[in-house]
């Protein structure tokens, strides 16, 4: 292989890393992003020469602090608090060789990652500069996957960087009691990642499916690097969902029913991965709302046809997780279980019960959910109101056809 | 009695000023401190940094949430200020945590401009 091909190859599988370490050793996201990149240009020239580095990582974090003391030395012409970084970062290279030990150096990307999902930054910049700054996506792709224009991905990424310095956001794993409310918004960024490449929220689903390979990846590194029971499930809950990606739309882009899907198309591979994990969450005793909801696909995932599905243990999950999560959406899904236990006048009740309450009013799965139990008690018109309803605030395109052409067949 | 005097203005003002302009306000701001340091009234006085800067924190069932901005309600009033030292925003939250009222109200954290860095 020659030396650019190495390079490249490194670049591939290191970049991410090579930056997180210097992010923490320069205190700077663009300073560690030019030293990086410098790093690797050296690498051309140096690796055809000399050969590749036995440890190509460490090779380059040496190397892009080295650039980032030299760049500093020149500007500090201009700028006096550069010398005194330049002195630091030479200092701190000679006497702490715990900098660069391979603990320190994984903990690294798990730093990053917590940097990233800060809750003083808006859920948006933790999304945009997650994808940006640990999974290297390009501000254009992150812009085409969350229908926004690159310059507003690059504005929200500049504001948060901004904030980080400005605030001193730190760059570190959270303490032990401060680690459930942070744990919680890393989370909710990579379910949120995931999600809108599984669903996107509007639009036609192109390059989605990049995007929940994004956000297993992220999953993965999570449970590998801090594995707490949550983090387990979440990892479950994606990879079960994502099993039934290719069973979830009909050629012609419909939506695809969970009863309805052709089973031997889902993935079981990712099935029996997934399950294994809840099993790891659930007998942790600690788990939360990911594990549980990973619990109910995992129950569905195990039943070899709709009919054979254990609707009584899906019930019995949607109870705890009712307790754990009072959300209106979660007793909505609830709704719909015990339609499929008891039957659809014992959903229906709940679910009209809850549209009363006014909190679902906007949400269309409410309302066909609603048309869907009313349909199959023969309420033709009042399943025809619903789904009128449902289409009118639906933004999905797979889910636009699945709706009218229900409401078609009436 | 000891009175707090709160700042209020448009930040974009500083913003759009010229330069030589923002340099004498910022004058005038020294030797209005300088004054009232001299003349006894002085107790203590910090500029801000700008609002993108700011975090609120709340407490809710013991549960902290920290989230982006100044999100103090309508309904709820500044009603006093803790100036506090802390090594970086995680430990300057975990502190505001405390603060008794963020329990029932919220509690915006923002830094201070540190001028002689």
């Amino acid at each position: 292989m020659d030396a650019r091909a190495a390079v490249e190859e490194v670049y591939r599988l290191e970049s991410r890393r090579v930056l997180a370490t210097l992010i923490r050793l320069l205190g700077d996201f663009d300073r560690a992003e030019e030293a990086m990149h410098e790093a690797f240009v050296s690498a051309v020239e140096q690796w055809a020469r000399d050969g590749v580095p036995a440890n190509p990582r460490a090779w380059l974090v040496s190397a892009g602090r080295f650039k980032a003391i030299d760049a500093a030395r020149r500007r500090a012409r201009f700028d006096r608090s550069l010398a005194a970084l330049a002195r630091e970062l030479e200092h701190s290279a000679e006497t702490d060789p715990k900098l660069e030990d391979a603990q320190t150096l994984e903990d690294d990307r798990l730093r990053l990652v917590f940097t990233c999902c800060h809750p003083a930054l808006t859920p948006d910049a933790q999304v945009a500069l997650t994808l940006r700054e640990v999974c290297g996506l390009t501000t254009e792709e992150i812009a085409r996957a969350f229908l926004t224009t690159a310059p507003t991905v690059a504005q929200r990424i500049v504001r948060a960087k901004a904030k980080i310095r400005d605030a001193r956001i730190p760059y570190q794993v959270p303490e032990r009691n401060e680690l459930p409310e942070r744990l919680d918004s890393v989370l909710r960024v990579i379910y949120l990642v995931f999600n809108e490449g599984y669903s996107a929220s509007g639009g036609e689903s192109l390059m989605r499916a990049d995007l929940s390979a994004e956000a297993i990846r992220l999953g993965r590194l999570l449970v590998e690097l801090l594995p707490e029971p949550e983090a387990t499930g979440l990892l479950a809950l994606m990879l079960l969902h994502e099993s039934r990606r290719e069973a979830r739309l009909a050629p012609d882009g419909t939506l695809v029913l969970l009863g309805d899907q052709d089973r031997p198309r889902w993935n079981r591979a990712l099935i029996a991965e997934g399950a294994a994990l809840v099993e790891r969450a659930i007998t942790s005793r600690r788990f939360g709302p990911y594990t549980l909801q990973a619990a109910i696909a995992a129950v569905h995932a195990e039943a070899a046809t709709a009919d054979a599905t254990d609707w009584r243990q899906i019930v019995a999950l949607y109870d705890v997780l009712l307790r754990a999560d009072e959300s209106p959406i979660v007793a909505l899904n609830r709704a719909v279980a015990v339609a499929m236990r008891d039957g659809p006048a014992a959903g229906l009740a709940i679910i009209e019960g809850l549209l009363e309450s006014g909190a679902l009013d906007r949400y269309h799965l409410a309302h066909s959910a609603r048309a869907d139990l009313c349909r199959r008690l023969g309420r033709v018109e009042e399943a025809r109101a619903s789904y009128v309803r449902a289409l009118a605030l639906v933004k999905q395109e797979p889910e636009r056809r699945f709706l009218e052409k229900r409401l078609e067949e009436l | 009695m000891r009175y707090v005097c709160l700042i209020y203005e448009d930040e974009k003002n500083w913003e759009k000023m010229p330069k030589a302009e923002s340099d004498a306000m910022m004058g005038e701001y020294f030797g209005f401190t300088n004054d009232i340091k001299k003349n006894g009234h002085y107790q203590a006085g910090e500029a801000l940094q700008p609002v993108a800067t700011a975090t609120t924190v709340r407490v809710r069932n013991g549960k902290t949430s920290t989230t982006d901005g100044p999100f103090a309600e309508t309904k709820e009033q500044l009603g006093g200020f803790y100036l506090v030292s802390a090594r970086d925003l995680n430990e300057a939250i975990q502190i505001a945590s405390r603060i008794p009222s963020a329990r029932l109200g919220s509690i915006e954290v923002r830094p201070v401009i540190e001028f002689n860095q």
